[in-house]
């Protein structure tokens, strides 16, 4: 328990739905999603922007699933523009016509994210289960013509990393100011799916080269970030900048976390906004308490010089290749379980080399399919 | 960095909003998905951005806000600064202001 009261829960995330037109491998989404069909209504939506903007949050991320399934998003948009927020927009584009992107444009809407998965189209409508490419690159075209800055954000993973160049390439066509190439974080449906999407150290190295070439040929025109995947590196992400700090994520169920795969964490009590106000969930619940400060260490991060820094890595990555929330993310090479990391990578780089490796397929995200929870400590 | 001519009217950039947030007690610049939290001169000068005034301007309206003189070169630097990083951009007008200035007024 911190004895400090928290800052403000400067950034806000509303997963408004998990439904979505999509059936990514990747998604982080809860794979149990399926339980989580009851979804706030526009009433409720807005009483958390207000409750959280007096708290002092001030980026709204508003996400999903796809957000454009609710035929309120043009409404929540002005209610938060209205409040004083900066509000995202994080699409798939999946449901974005001249119609909508000119209501929502009207809202006050400050900021669209569009996601590809690839830049071919078999590979796209391949990893995302349906026929979907011309559509986002006619969403592209609207978002330009609405005045946005046009932000494309790509999943990449094993399947998909040596297309990097081609995938520049069509983001450059497009006009994109900003290319996030994401690499894929382990969770949800992408935990289910890790042994298929880990790309190996080589394809990791190759497409970071020819990213540093593309940005050297275009200069500021387009800023490229490459979010290179945590299992590469030898200290772990300063996840959400400490649990509890600054993020704020509520669930389409109402559910809050503080952060959008808290819920994995078993034994977490996480609070809700039919429940709670936010300023009681924020400052007092027990479920955004539990990792703030550093009395829950273990070690080797309790006594570490740098637990300030990276607050001991990501809680979910922790839980999920340890079996124990508390434990340092194994991705820090101080950890006892960083062999779990090295040995994920080293099969990757195994498949490389086509050595005999037990074949997954590949698990798309079905609202169909309500899976079990992913088990800890798989490997 | 570049040098601002003084009749710039320097305005903050398509995609960014500045604002004040009481719960931070600061000028808080945002932008796609992050904000710089700004402090205080740096507050001061970013809100008299608004493409209207100039450059010459924005210093008066500073030294005799804060009853001071001398600001000058200080705001200057700040605001080829926040030019670079994209936080304020030019008018069009002012950005080729140099040359029309010279072609309204010949020496």
């Amino acid at each position: 328990m911190s004895t400090n009261p928290p800052g403000p829960p400067l950034w806000l995330l509303l997963e408004l739905t998990y439904r979505c037109p999509l059936h990514c491998v990747f998604c982080y989404n809860p794979v149990e999603m399926a339980r989580a069909e009851q979804e706030l209504s526009t009433e409720e939506w807005v009483r958390v922007l207000r409750e959280a903007r007096a708290l002092g949050a001030v980026q709204l991320g508003l996400s999903g699933g796809e957000p454009l399934t609710r035929d309120d998003l043009e409404e929540i948009v002005a209610q938060a523009h209205a409040l004083g927020y900066y509000t995202n927009l994080i699409t798939s584009g999946i449901g974005l016509n001249e119609r909508r992107i000119a209501a929502l444009k009207r809202a006050g809407l400050d900021h669209i994210q569009l996601s590809f998965q690839d830049s071919t189209r078999e590979m796209n409508d391949f990893l995302s289960s349906t026929r979907t490419f011309e559509l986002k690159s006619k969403v592209a075209a609207l978002i330009k013509q609405h005045g946005y800055p046009m932000v494309l954000n790509v999943v990449l993973h094993r399947m998909n990393i040596d297309h990097v160049e081609q995938i520049l390439e069509m983001a450059e066509a497009f006009g994109a100011e900003y290319v996030e190439l994401a690499n894929t974080q382990f969770y949800g449906w992408a935990w289910l799916n890790r042994e298929r999407l880990m790309p190996s150290r080589a394809q990791v190295e190759r497409a970071e080269a020819v990213t540093q070439r593309f940005r050297e040929r275009v200069g500021e025109r387009m800023r490229i970030f490459f979010v290179v995947p945590d299992y590469f590196e030898r200290r772990p992400k300063a996840c959400m900048n400490g649990l509890g700090s600054v993020f704020l994520t509520v669930a389409p169920d109402g559910t809050a976390m503080p952060c959008h795969a808290a819920r994995i964490l078993p034994g977490l009590d996480l609070p809700n906004v039919r429940d709670a106000s936010i300023e009681w969930i924020w400052r007092d619940s027990p479920g955004f308490n539990r990792f703030r400060g550093d009395e829950w260490m273990k070690e080797p991060c309790r006594s570490c010089p740098e637990r300030h820094r990276d607050f001991g890595g990501c809680r979910c990555q922790a839980y999920l290749l340890t079996g124990d929330a508390a434990n340092a993310d194994p991705v820090c090479d101080l950890s006892p379980h960083h062999h779990l990391v090295t040995e994920a990578v080293a099969r990757a780089d195994a498949r490389d080399r086509q050595a005999p490796v037990e074949e997954r397929p590949l698990i798309f995200r079905d609202h169909r399919r309500a899976a079990a929870p992913p088990a800890a400590a798989e490997t | 960095m570049s040098v601002v001519p003084d009749a710039a009217r320097p305005t903050v950039a398509r995609g960014f909003r500045l604002q004040w947030e009481p719960a931070q007690q600061a000028h808080v610049l945002l932008y796609p998905e992050g904000m710089v939290k700004l402090n205080d001169s740096a507050g001061q000068i970013l809100s008299r951005c608004d493409g209207r005034r100039t450059v010459t301007e924005i210093v008066a309206d500073l030294e005799h806000t804060y009853r001071t003189s001398g600001l000058a070169d200080d705001v200057r630097t700040f605001i080829a600064f926040a030019l670079e990083k994209q936080w304020l951009e030019l008018d069009r007008e002012a950005q080729l202001d140099p040359l029309c200035d010279t072609a309204r007024n010949p020496p």
